[in-house]
């Protein structure tokens, strides 16, 4: 048990004379209270459990065994994360996330690339979408620290990648058998490979061990090898931060300048309030907006920190663009949980008309034979039979492709629909645009060109009939210079309140391609700095 | 091909069983001969092994893992060998004092009761072909796995994918197919880089 939690016995009770309330603890709230608890008195409220570490294998039979949805897995669902979708395109808001320490980090697959620098200035460089009003020059710093943080495996091999100051902290994975394969298609085609940054251990980092090759990294390493925002977690407990698991915060209290208190449900049915000099929301790109929203007063009727009526607004994900067939060889698929090799090349081509779009190899191709052997009605001779036919021989791509925030994209309240502590759930309203469709068929139009080159049968097409989510919440609480035009300003923290900073992909005002959560915990390094120098001033 | 220790404990590794590593530690160096006299330690160590008897109660370990063996002979392929010692294994993490442990031993025992009822003898006792044909008629061939569900669901979860599990996820059963290290195995980041044998 670590220092925090041990000091208080389970106690969830408020912390006295905190400096800082965190609400959360994925990767933001939790890089958030360790980078303070040093020297401020924090205070991490989380909706969720706190997890048994040594649970992990059990959860990991889930991932195998089919009676078992994802959402099982990390216990997610219920009244608790009960949501709406009245959009034309559904979201599966539940396959998305994980409730509880350590947040969807537990699940997530462990990607970590930086933003180029054209996604900072989307309407400068591309013609569409905002600008940021920051610039990668003002993440560089922060992204080195966050890849050391979370322990990023990768290499300098990638031409289109945006400039770096240092190696990263680990030698990337090597590239597997199948990208091989891919790597002749793609000489001959003058398309370029290059390895992939991997929040997973190459090598024994930090404490924690190598991958062991479990390959069940989505939706869970049970070697530790992956990172999740436990680690901060703990390491903000050592330092004396006070985090409260199931303490599903209900409002923030607040004057017109302020928040004064977070108040959070425990589950005796109790209701508490947690005083704070600062207060940093770190729910993610759904409950973010959903807080505030559900924190509407008099002075912000439409919900706080919504003098720009942003709140919730230009909700976004990444859509995934993928083909897959197979071959009549045998390609090595499903030794492990993870891709090796990528391809930017067409990234920054990005324009009005196409977005930025990442290409992946994919080392996961087809089916698990585990999966299989336990779904099907034949056993014995039959099955192994089976097994073969159906195992080894499958390639595939994948992708992700920009969504540009749109108006008629959001996150609101359902007023017709309650959790488990009577409070209006999330409605999300998704709604996709031309622009990323076209990206789409750009990206399987790639795609299809180098499976074709190797020879590949073509079985499946992801293509915009098809796509879905890649589970990256962004857009909710959009960062603006502009107070009419965005919730939070260039820090991270909320225009309208002076004491409170939103650390989430919900501020990102156009999402990129790229996998959000090296990013996230860049802002979040940075909204920690940001709070230590104004916690040292009046505020 | 020869399924080894090592392929149970990797099994039970695969399943976070709490008893692999106790396993482990216990069986170091004994060969294959120690299986038997074992058993009984295993049996009550859960105190939950001893109720034989009674109809009601639930089967004692050595009817579950003689019953267990003889379903994993009809369920793995005829290739395998060494079957025996890796259920016995395996149960040996698995049979321990959980919620799934029971789960087990119930939908074993209502199994070695329908053996009886139409079969004239327990599982254990049963051919090959009454073996597989007894899994058949409960319905464990096409229903869903649901550990609980109705007695089909449960024999798919408890009987039939539970040993299926423990053999796919084991490396011997993953080279079966022609995957060294399949999804649950620990088995490492070579084999992925590596081309056909």
């Amino acid at each position: 048990m670590s220092a925090g939690d041990a000091s208080r016995d389970g106690d969830r009770s408020p912390v006295a004379n905190a400096d800082v309330c965190v609400v959360g603890s994925g990767p933001a709230g939790a890089l958030v209270a360790d980078r303070l608890a040093a020297d401020r008195e924090v205070v991490v409220l989380d909706a969720g459990p706190r997890f048994d570490p040594t649970d992990r294998l059990t959860r990991q039979e889930r991932a195998i065994r089919p009676s078992y949805d994802r959402p099982d897995v990390w216990d997610v669902g219920g009244e608790r994360d009960a949501h709406s979708n009245s959009g034309e395109w559904f979201y599966p808001l539940n396959h998305a996330r994980v409730k509880g320490i350590g947040g969807s980090t537990l699940h997530w697959q462990g990607m970590v690339m930086r933003l180029h620098e054209d996604d900072f200035n989307s309407k400068t460089e591309r013609g569409v979408g905002p600008d940021w009003p920051i610039d990668y020059g003002d993440l560089r710093s922060y992204y080195a620290e966050a890849e050391r943080e979370l322990g990023v495996a990768g290499a300098s091999d990638n031409p289109y990648a945006p400039p770096r100051e240092e190696p990263h902290p680990m030698p990337a994975f090597e590239p597997s058998y199948s990208d091989s394969l891919f790597a002749e298609a793609c000489e001959e085609l003058g398309i370029d490979m290059h390895s992939v940054p991997n929040a997973r251990n190459s090598e024994t980092y930090d404490g924690r061990s190598a991958c062991v090759g479990y390959g069940t990294c989505q939706p869970v390493c049970p070697a530790g090898a992956k990172y999740d925002a436990t680690v901060h977690v703990d390491r903000a407990e050592e330092k004396g931060a006070n985090v409260i698991d199931r303490a599903a915060v209900q409002r923030l209290e607040h004057d017109a300048d302020r928040v004064t208190a977070a108040v959070y449900a425990t589950p005796d049915g109790e209701e508490h309030r947690q005083t704070a000099d600062a207060f940093v929301v770190a729910c993610g790109g759904v409950e973010t907006p959903r807080l505030l929203l559900l924190s509407e007063s008099e002075e912000y009727p439409d919900g706080l920190a919504n003098s720009s009526g942003t709140v919730g607004k230009f909700f976004m994900d990444h859509l995934f663009a993928g083909v897959g067939g197979t071959l009549d060889e045998p390609t090595r698929q499903n030794h492990v949980g993870f891709y090796t090799s990528a391809c930017d090349q067409f990234y920054d081509e990005a324009d009005e008309d196409i977005g930025p779009f990442k290409l992946e190899f994919f080392n996961y191709a087809g089916p698990s034979p585990v999966e299989m052997a336990l779904t099907g009605n034949d056993w014995g001779d039959d099955l192994v039979d089976r097994l073969r036919d159906g195992y080894g021989t499958h390639v595939a791509m994948g992708g992700l492709v920009e969504q540009l925030p749109r108006s008629d994209s959001y996150v609101t309240l359902d007023p017709d629909r309650t959790d488990d502590h009577g409070n209006p759930v999330p409605d999300i309203h998704w709604s996709v645009g031309d622009r990323a469709l076209r990206t789409i068929e750009r990206a399987n139009e790639i795609q299809r060109s180098v499976l074709e080159e190797l020879g590949a049968e073509i079985e499946w097409v992801a293509g915009p009939d098809a796509t879905g989510p890649a589970f990256h919440h962004m857009g909710t609480t959009r960062m603006s210079a502009d107070p009419d035009a965005g919730v939070v300003d260039a820090d991270c923290r909320t225009h309208d309140l002076d004491n409170c900073w939103i650390a989430s992909s919900g501020v990102f005002p156009t999402s990129g391609a790229m996998n959000p959560t090296l990013t996230i915990a860049a802002l979040a390094l940075r909204v920690a700095d940001d709070v230590r120098e104004q916690l040292s001033q009046p505020l | 091909m020869e399924l080894t220790r090592r392929d149970a404990v990797a099994a039970l590794a695969a399943v976070g069983a709490t008893g692999g590593v106790a396993l482990a530690a216990r069986r170091s160096g004994d060969g294959p001969d120690r299986a038997d006299a074992d058993r009984d330690d295993a049996g009550r160590a859960d105190g939950e092994g001893d109720d034989g008897g009674d109809g009601d109660a639930l089967p004692d370990d050595e009817t579950v893992r003689a019953a267990m063996t003889a379903f994993a002979t009809v369920l793995y392929p005829s290739e395998v060998e060494g079957v025996e010692a890796f259920v016995d294994r395996f149960l040996d993490g698995r049979l321990d004092g959980s919620a799934h442990a029971t789960g087990v031993r119930t939908t074993v025992g209502e199994l070695d009761d329908a053996a009886r009822s139409w079969y004239g003898a327990p599982v254990a006792e049963l051919s090959e072909d009454d073996r597989d044909r007894l899994l058949r008629e409960v319905g464990a061939d096409t229903a869903d796995e649901d550990s609980d569900g109705t007695l089909a669901e449960r024999v798919r979860y408890h009987v039939v994918n539970e040993l299926l599990l423990a053999l796919y996820a084991s490396p011997t059963g993953g080279e079966l197919v022609g995957l060294e290290n399949p999804q649950g195995h620990p088995g490492g980041t070579e084999s992925y880089r590596q081309g056909p044998r």
